[in-house]
């Protein structure tokens, strides 16, 4: 692996945490639970990606299960709370 | 089992993609904790959900492809499923949101509705689901 694409993941990840930090800061900032759900969920994207990054970086198929089943996890988890407040329960 | 194999020029190629999806997820980061009110702080997640994905799967792509020595497409699953659930957990977050913005009006956070006849006391004749 060349230097430039050591120092390309590590900028990366560390990118992703910042973003992750700054939806942190909406998620316990938010004014309404909406907000909370919507910085919620773009954490989970972000997680996403960092197990794909991750996964270029060991150069290991493993990490792109993980990364399918948080983006299918955070999909229905955002749309359980969606409805929640959108209805006041999840299933009728 | 190192990433030797992998030229530079695609070594190259992927950090650029990667680089690229790190600022893309910064600013909708920035975006989601900058802008103002929950309507316009739907918009930058697509950024992040769209664009940065995009670049993170076909930089996988491409590096996986040149470390196996034979194609290896299954991150496309990645960009198949990003690209059907996020319209949706959009459309009802957006959805939760009017409906409860609605409930509780609070000065100019509510968006002027599309169709300014149809209102939610006398839902027109195209609405279906009044009967």
């Amino acid at each position: 692996m060349s230097a430039f694409l050591a120092a390309a993941i590590a900028v990366t990840l560390g990118a992703y945490g910042l973003a992750s930090l700054l939806l942190l800061v909406r998620v316990l900032r938010g004014p309404t639970a909406q907000d909370r759900v919507l910085a919620l969920d773009l954490i989970y994207g972000i997680g996403m990606l960092t197990a794909l990054v991750i996964g270029i970086r060991y150069a290991s198929h493993v990490y792109f299960e993980a990364a399918l089943l948080i983006a299918l996890l955070g999909f229905v988890s955002s749309c359980a709370m969606a409805k929640f407040l959108l209805r006041g329960e999840v299933i009728e | 089992m190192t990433a030797a194999a992998v030229p530079l020029w695609a070594q190259i190629l992927v950090g650029c993609l990667l680089l690229l999806s790190a600022v893309l997820t910064l600013a909708a980061a920035w975006g989601v904790l900058r802008l103002r009110d929950f309507f316009e702080r739907l918009h930058p997640p697509a950024l992040a959900l769209v664009g940065s994905a995009w670049c993170v799967t076909l930089a996988s792509m491409l590096f996986f492809s040149l470390h196996d020595g034979e194609l290896q497409l299954r991150a496309w699953l990645i960009i198949i499923t990003l690209s059907i659930t996020v319209p949706i957990t959009t459309v009802m977050l957006s959805r939760a949101a009017l409906f409860r913005a609605r409930r509780k009006p609070c000065g100019d956070l509510l968006p002027p509705p599309l169709h300014p006849e149809h209102t939610i006391e006398s839902a027109g004749p195209g609405d279906t689901r009044a009967g």
